[in-house]
């Protein structure tokens, strides 16, 4: 596998937009077409080399392209936009939209990412190590599409709006979460190893949320249904079990109208 | 102003009768003429098509309604941004555009001309704000008056004099053009919860029924002269079986005859025909019904369609038929939004994916297409899409690939994925017709224009007509040895010029033109009762002063073309 690293030398004023940075755009170029790709500050286009330091020459294909991100990137939007195989490693804090459309691939990030980490992801693996911010695997504003595969971990903590319209794939939080997580849901699986505060599950129609710490507030369309041994990311423990949103309107598959699941930890 | 001359071009004109022979279209401020001085410029259109601009008889492209799309749906502008180039302003959106994309892209096809198809009267102002910020296209609006308690109120006792009187007033203050109307009596039964999915069924309260509202209507329209017939979105739009309900509707036109002096033959225009040719009794026997739609056109001379095709993307549904948005968000379970109009109207907006792996959709797709290839006379059947209701309009030229080429149609066929049923469903496999360039100039130009009653200005390219010419980039002696061919030429015009400037040039917009307004200053005797209805309606229910409801014209209609219509 071919490194290419790419440095922060002058960071940029506005937001920066590298929507370019992935392993598939990077993949057969050598370091001298990646300074060329086009990046945006505001409304302006520009190239990436007038902000980074880049050394080293991409693979051939994507699957055989690591990119090593380092410098302070708190102000770069769409690191790993709609990568599908390789590796991405973010050595600091990025900001919005890290791993957005991801299909396939690793991504780590090394400090914290702000909202829409994941966006819409259907393959791959996002690691963030510090916390991530709103709408982590969630749609895009006013989409329905959110993640359907794939595995987002956070070690930190998650923010609001987690999941929404989550259709498949793996969310593993190590920390807490803000309010609204997986909001119309209708499946995938989510591990909340801290505790969630209210509006967890809200016109969710499948998938299952398992939380081991508190629940401020439960909704109040969630029905208990019973006590079950589980064993949930390597950990045995008696969950009470949850089913809802009955709230939402019924949706129906095969005849049967169907629930997310909820369970949390006693 | 500049004069141009078009050179060597091969000409499609179905005004003057040119069928693809070599002529030069002559440019002399801002009209078409005999002939330039030496100094003209020269536009070379050596193996490339010439038509007029075309016209856009049915879209949603302004308005609240479009708008509410716009702000519930930021997915829609997903990655179809475009900034800032040249004379272009940025722009975005696929389903719903922006104002200024609207224009662009309208332009870069060749159209010149376009119609915002449902005009709430309440919120003109809205409407011809956008217009007024949409570049380049000439525009105008239709306000919606089937399910105005006026004209219910009025129709119900068969006062057609006074509904004209209504008319005139409304399409004055509100800067209108001619009378639509959608889903007669349904939208208003909406209110009450409820429909009218036939012509028989009574409008709550105000017990009146589609059939009448529909008949009454005509004939106040013709007793103004309207440049345009009654343009008609009739009830049961969308359900399996609905043919019924369309030929119900098309025979109240039996009888009328149109009188105006715009050169205009139709008394009533079928909209977006392709939502109402649908048999069957469920989705599951789910069938066309063309046949039956287009022969009772074909032998009725009195109307017009446009065929509202289905071009298999995502897009966003709008109507003022609100009942049916309700119905489709049950079918989708995404997001809706529902819109009352206080006295006059109601709306609906809706998500929608016509997905070529779903056979109701891909026997939509082939249901619209067999319409346009179903009607003898291609001057009494335009091309449009429903923008967006079917599919947007940037999709116009994979329309008119499918429709010029069977071998394009049957590759489209063959990629769906319930290719049996699309067959046996309807009866696209067995037509073989292709659309020719000059068929295509009736459907887009000379058709629409001459339903518009705008014969004297667009459509064609007489000498003494607006200069609105597209050059397409489309040889018609060289055989097509790719569908895809037609597509790109008609994507993206050579040069287009909308009343003389030259807009558009390899593909590029060069001039943001001098886009107008058109409408329609209708003059009736002076009628006190009227007056004195408007004026209580305004003090007991409407939420504003009839003071702040007019479209005053300088600030909303800036550039107006004033259609002036004498019915006193």
């Amino acid at each position: 596998m071919e490194t290419v690293t790419i440095t922060m030398k002058n960071p940029p004023a506005l937001y920066l937009e590298a929507d370019n940075v992935s392993p598939d755009v990077f993949a057969g170029k050598t370091a001298a077409q990646i300074a060329e790709l086009h990046v945006h500050e505001g409304n302006v286009t520009s190239t990436l080399g007038k902000y980074f330091e880049i050394s080293g020459n991409a693979g051939a294909t994507a699957s055989d392209t690591k990119i090593i991100v380092k410098g302070d990137m708190k102000r770069v939007k769409y690191l790993g936009f709609k990568m599908s195989a390789g590796e991405i490693a973010v050595e600091s804090s990025t900001d919005q939209y890290a791993g957005a459309w991801m299909k396939g691939g690793k991504m780590l990030v090394k400090g914290n990412v702000d909202a829409f980490a994941g966006t819409a992801m259907k393959g791959g693996e996002l690691t963030i190590e510090g916390n991530a911010g709103n709408y982590l695997g969630a749609a895009y504003r006013g989409d329905w599409r959110g993640m359907s595969g794939g595995k987002i971990l956070v070690k930190g903590n998650a923010g609001s709006d987690l999941g929404m319209y989550m259709t498949g794939g793996e969310m593993i939080i190590n920390g807490n979460v803000d309010v609204h997580v997986c909001t119309h849901a209708e499946g995938g699986k989510v591990i909340i190893k801290g505790n969630a505060k209210t509006k967890i599950g809200g016109q969710m129609v499948g998938g299952d949320i398992f939380v081991f710490g508190t629940i401020d507030v439960m909704m109040p369309g969630f029905k208990p249904a019973g006590e079950q041994e589980l064993e949930v990311d390597g950990v045995k423990a008696k969950f009470s079990h949850y089913i809802g949103d009955t709230g939402e309107r019924h949706k129906k598959r095969k005849g049967q109208v169907i629930y997310g699941n909820l369970y949390k930890k006693i | 102003m500049s004069e141009y001359i078009i050179k060597n071009g091969h000409v499609f004109d179905p005004v003057q009768g040119i069928k693809g022979d070599k002529a030069d279209i002559a440019i002399k401020d801002g009209k078409i003429v005999d002939k330039v001085g030496s100094g003209a410029k020269v536009i070379d259109a050596r193996g490339k098509t010439v038509m007029a601009g075309a016209v856009e008889i049915h879209a949603h492209i302004a308005g609240p309604k479009v708008n509410m799309g716009r702000i519930y749906r930021p997915e829609d502008k997903l990655f179809t941004c475009t900034p800032t180039k040249g004379m272009e302003r940025m722009g975005g959106g696929n389903s719903i555009p922006t104002t200024f994309k609207t224009g662009y892209e309208y332009a870069k096809m060749g159209y010149t001309t376009a119609m915002e198809a449902a005009m709430p009267p309440l919120f003109s102002r809205h409407v011809h704000e956008e217009i007024r910020d949409t570049p380049i296209i000439d525009e105008a609006a239709f306000p919606v008056f089937g399910n105005n308690w006026f004209v219910m109120e009025y129709l119900k006792n068969k006062e057609v004099e006074n509904t004209a009187a209504y008319i005139a007033w409304l399409i004055r203050v509100t800067k209108g053009y001619a009378v639509k109307v959608v889903n007669p009596g349904g939208t208003e039964a909406w209110a009450w919860g409820l429909n009218c999915l036939s012509v028989n069924d009574p409008v709550p309260y105000f017990d009146i029924t589609p059939a009448e509202i529909v008949k009454g209507l005509i004939e106040a329209n013709e007793f103004l002269g309207l440049p345009h017939s009654l343009h008609i979105h009739p009830n049961n739009l969308g359900n399996p079986g609905c043919y019924e309900t369309t030929l119900d509707t098309l025979k109240l036109a039996e009888g009328f005859k149109a009188k105006n002096k715009f050169g205009r033959e139709q008394v009533m225009h079928l909209t977006h025909s392709q939502f109402h040719s649908y048999g069957g009794t469920n989705w599951g026997d789910f069938e066309s019904k063309a046949k039956e739609v287009t022969d009772y056109v074909n032998k009725n001379k009195n109307i017009t369609i446009d065929t509202g095709n289905v071009t298999l993307d995502e897009t966003t549904t709008m109507t003022a038929d609100g009942p049916f948005e309700h119905h489709l968000t049950g079918l989708n379970n995404l997001k809706w939004a529902n819109i009352d109009v206080e006295l006059e109207t109601g709306s609906g907006v809706v998500p929608y994916i016509y997905s070529p792996s779903i056979s109701v959709c891909a026997i939509q797709w082939a249901i619209g297409l067999e319409i346009a290839l179903m009607m003898k006379d291609p001057m009494r059947c335009y091309i449009t899409t429903d923008h967006p209701n079917a599919g947007p309009f940037t999709r116009y030229p994979r329309v008119i690939k499918w429709l010029m080429s069977t071998k394009a149609r049957e590759a489209q066929i063959n990629a769906f994925k319930h290719k049996d049923k699309v067959l046996s469903q309807t009866s696209i496999g067995s037509l073989d017709r292709e659309i020719s360039l000059y068929e295509l100039a009736q459907m887009t130009r000379a058709g629409p224009a001459k339903s518009l009653g705008l014969t004297s200005m667009c459509g064609g390219l007489k000498p003494g007509m607006d200069a609105d010419v597209a050059v397409y980039n489309f040889n018609p002696d060289q055989p097509v040895a790719n569908p895809d061919d037609i597509e790109k030429a008609f994507s993206r015009c050579s040069h287009v010029f909308k009343s003389g400037v030259q807009v558009v040039t390899n593909g590029e917009i060069v001039s943001n033109g001098h886009k107008r307004t058109l409408w329609v200053n209708a003059k009736v005797k002076e009628n006190p009762q009227v007056m004195r209805d408007i004026n209580e309606k305004f003090l007991k229910y409407y939420s504003m002063t009839q003071a702040n409801y007019e479209a005053l014209g300088h600030h909303f209609v800036p550039n107006p073309y004033t259609i002036e219509v004498d019915a006193t």
